[in-house]
């Protein structure tokens, strides 16, 4: 039994931090947020480059997936350098055309060659309308495709509303338009789509986790070198102790959610091993996603309370953290809906 | 252990599991535990095979209960400011002064501590060292204390020239804060609590949730909905710390060490049981009142006395206080300040 990354999932998350590290992400978030999207493009192409675009991609497909585990490992990556796009989006969207494609029909295999291997090569960006991620498809103004599941229906959406501020403005939130091309039809698009959503939920969940790393480093180094009263205010108790609940919450979050990577691999009938207090893979990535959500939204709290008035302000790059905190807690899943998850028998 | 003289006869992940079947099958709770989770593993990192040959055996089988005996009633926190003395003597060594909060020592047959030896060192963690001895030794003085229910779980211990022979010193003289760290940063942190107390209360917890809930459709439903919620992070929070354990236990068996992290280990856990016995009590309502002597048929039975257990987790094994600063200080780089 090992409980723990291999060194080659550990080098690639840091190869995949490092990269990130060097594109000026905050500059490109700022842009997405405006609607210019090419910067941002410009970093999935990276991301790309690096093979994370293909992680949920099956082989037959181009892609070199499913890789649960390397996929949380390259979003925690991506969420620590708060890359902008539908990122949990084009993930859950692979999974759900590849599974129609397995067993189903012409049509549905058509779909899957159409854009599987554009999604495996980062040439494609799509995102993905469903129950339970709400009503919204994430940045459907930059996405080539926009999916939309409706019942029993997977459809290609026509377009999309007007775009609706978010309180993250970099999350560009639209209804999809009704209509458009009617993909697939049947009971396999509600399990499809049903895997896809855990799929969904868990990229947001390492995506929030991510983030909320990148706010407790943000907010430690900060601490360590404000000065008041003449000392740093990391040396405070009052300071130190908020700082370390909020690494508590997210260093359990971690084993959670690759715990629900090793439960997504194993597919729909394996997941928690037989000991474990948690179901099935639904309630592992149910519990996931409330401990990585809420340990982010903690950081979150934290890193605008111990910067005061400058962690307020738009123009200071954490902001671009701590809304992106809040709207990662209810996407894919809110903490209440997960929670009932956990508990569902 | 039952073979291990040189070294433990099980891995971490082996007594992992053997902690889950145990909490699992509702067994009890364990006299020897200050033994086995602290003493043990201090001397196969430190002891001589002597004591481990003479020590060990008897506690694996139960029949040498050991206390500890840390703090003392000026040092809690500040560990490394004790006052009580080890002086030379023939043969041994004589020791002196109080400790207090020392668990098990109402009922054990044994006790290790920190004294201080060099009362001239340079700083108040140095000339510490580290000694077994006899609670029924000439000089030794217990006296019970009942803990917040008023069962016996801890004594005051009065020492007056308590011979101790060179054969139960641990390590060197002087090392002691030396050897009592290092068994309390690596190991301690995972092995102090076992994620099973937790997977196995969840499951009782979950159990007791759906009972009370289908109960509650005919009288009160509203206090069943509004704790579902907390039952679910109950749940959560066991899975997190299960998992959390064994990527320890992964790591330690790659020959990586814990460290600072074991800090992270005794927030967690410590306030998971709290929060986690609070929501039994809560799904009980009026039952939750009553102690686990209570023979009444809804009386809560094992969560009471859990609740009482589970309320001295923040504070024991370094409150959950001096484990935020470990935790600010080692693993976030804050400065050190004034405590």
């Amino acid at each position: 039994m090992r409980f723990m990354l291999d060194q080659a999932q550990t080098d690639f998350g840091r190869t995949v931090d490092r990269m990130l590290g060097g594109t000026d992400t905050p500059h490109a978030v700022r842009a997405w947020a405006r609607g210019e999207h090419a910067p941002g493009r410009a970093v999935w192409g990276r991301l790309a480059d690096a093979g994370v675009t293909s992680l949920a991609v099956p082989e037959a497909y181009e892609g070199v997936g499913p890789l649960p585990v390397e996929l949380g490992v390259a979003y925690v990556a991506a969420g620590r350098h708060a890359v902008p796009g539908p990122l949990a989006e084009t993930a859950a969207a692979a999974v759900l055309l590849a599974g129609l494609a397995e067993g189903g029909t012409a049509r549905s295999g058509q779909v899957a060659e159409d854009w599987l291997p554009r999604i495996a090569g980062g040439r494609a960006l799509v995102t993905l309308a469903a129950a339970d991620g709400g009503p919204y498809a994430l940045d459907a103004d930059a996405a080539d495709a926009v999916f939309a599941v409706e019942g029993e229906e997977l459809w290609l959406a026509p377009g999309h509303g007007p775009v609706q501020p978010s309180f993250d403005p970099a999350r560009r939130l639209a209804r999809p338009l009704p209509g458009g091309e009617l993909l697939a039809r049947g009971p396999a698009v509600a399990a499809a789509a049903a895997r896809a959503a855990d799929w969904a939920a868990f990229a947001t969940a390492a995506l929030s986790l991510g983030t909320g790393l990148a706010l407790v480093e943000r907010t430690a180094a900060y601490a360590g070198q404000r000065t008041q009263f003449g000392r740093p205010i990391g040396s405070f108790q009052a300071v130190k102790h908020r700082l370390a609940d909020a690494l508590i919450g997210l260093e359990f979050a971690r084993p959670l959610l690759y715990g629900a990577a090793v439960a997504l691999t194993s597919g729909p009938s394996g997941g928690a091993p037989p000991s474990g207090p948690v179901g099935d893979v639904r309630a592992e990535v149910a519990a996931a996603k409330v401990a990585a959500g809420e340990a982010a939204y903690t950081a979150a709290r934290t890193a605008l309370q111990l910067h005061g008035a400058l962690g307020y302000t738009d123009e200071y790059d954490l902001s671009l953290w701590i809304r992106k905190a809040r709207a990662l807690r209810s996407a894919w899943g809110s903490p209440s809906v997960c929670r009932a998850r956990v508990l569902a028998p | 252990m039952a073979r291990g003289v040189r070294r433990p006869g099980a891995s971490l992940v082996e007594w992992l599991l053997f902690e889950e079947e145990y909490y699992a099958a509702g067994a009890p709770g364990r006299v020897s535990q200050n033994g086995i989770s602290l003493l043990a593993p201090t001397l196969f990192e430190h002891g001589s095979a002597e004591q481990r040959a003479r020590i060990l055996p008897p506690m694996a089988r139960g029949e040498t209960i050991w206390a500890q005996a840390w703090s003392e009633p000026e040092s809690g926190s500040d560990l490394a400011s004790l006052r009580s003395t080890a002086r030379r003597t023939d043969g041994g060594w004589r020791l002196s002064g109080q400790k207090t909060w020392s668990s098990r020592a109402a009922f054990a047959d044994r006790a290790f501590g920190l004294f201080r030896s060099d009362p001239a060192a340079d700083a108040p963690h140095r000339g510490l060292t580290y000694l077994m001895f006899a609670l029924d030794a000439p000089g030794v003085t217990v006296r019970p204390i009942g803990r917040l229910d008023g069962k016996p779980a801890f004594a005051e211990l009065f020492l007056d020239e308590v011979f101790v022979p060179d054969e139960d010193l641990i390590g060197e003289p002087g090392q002691g804060w030396r050897i009592a760290m290092s068994t309390a940063g690596n190991e301690r942190g995972l092995t102090l609590r076992s994620p099973g107390r937790f997977t196995a209360a969840a499951r009782r917890l979950v159990a007791l949730w759906r009972e009370r809930a289908g109960e509650a459709e005919s009288d009160a439903g509203i206090e069943a909905a509004s704790l579902r919620d907390r039952v679910a992070d109950a749940v959560i929070g066991a899975r997190a710390y299960e998992l959390f354990a064994c990527a320890g236990a992964s790591r330690l068996a790659a020959g990586g060490s814990l460290g600072a992290e074991s800090s992270l280990n005794k927030v967690f856990w410590s306030e998971l049981d709290i929060a986690l016995h609070e929501t039994a009590l809560d799904l009980l309502g009026p039952h939750g009142e009553l102690s686990d002597a209570a023979d009444d048929p809804d009386a809560p039975g094992p969560w009471s006395d859990g609740y009482t257990f589970a309320l001295a987790g923040p504070i024991y094994a370094g409150t959950n206080e001096i484990q935020r600063d470990i935790i600010a200080e080692r693993l976030l780089g804050l400065p050190k300040g004034r405590r």
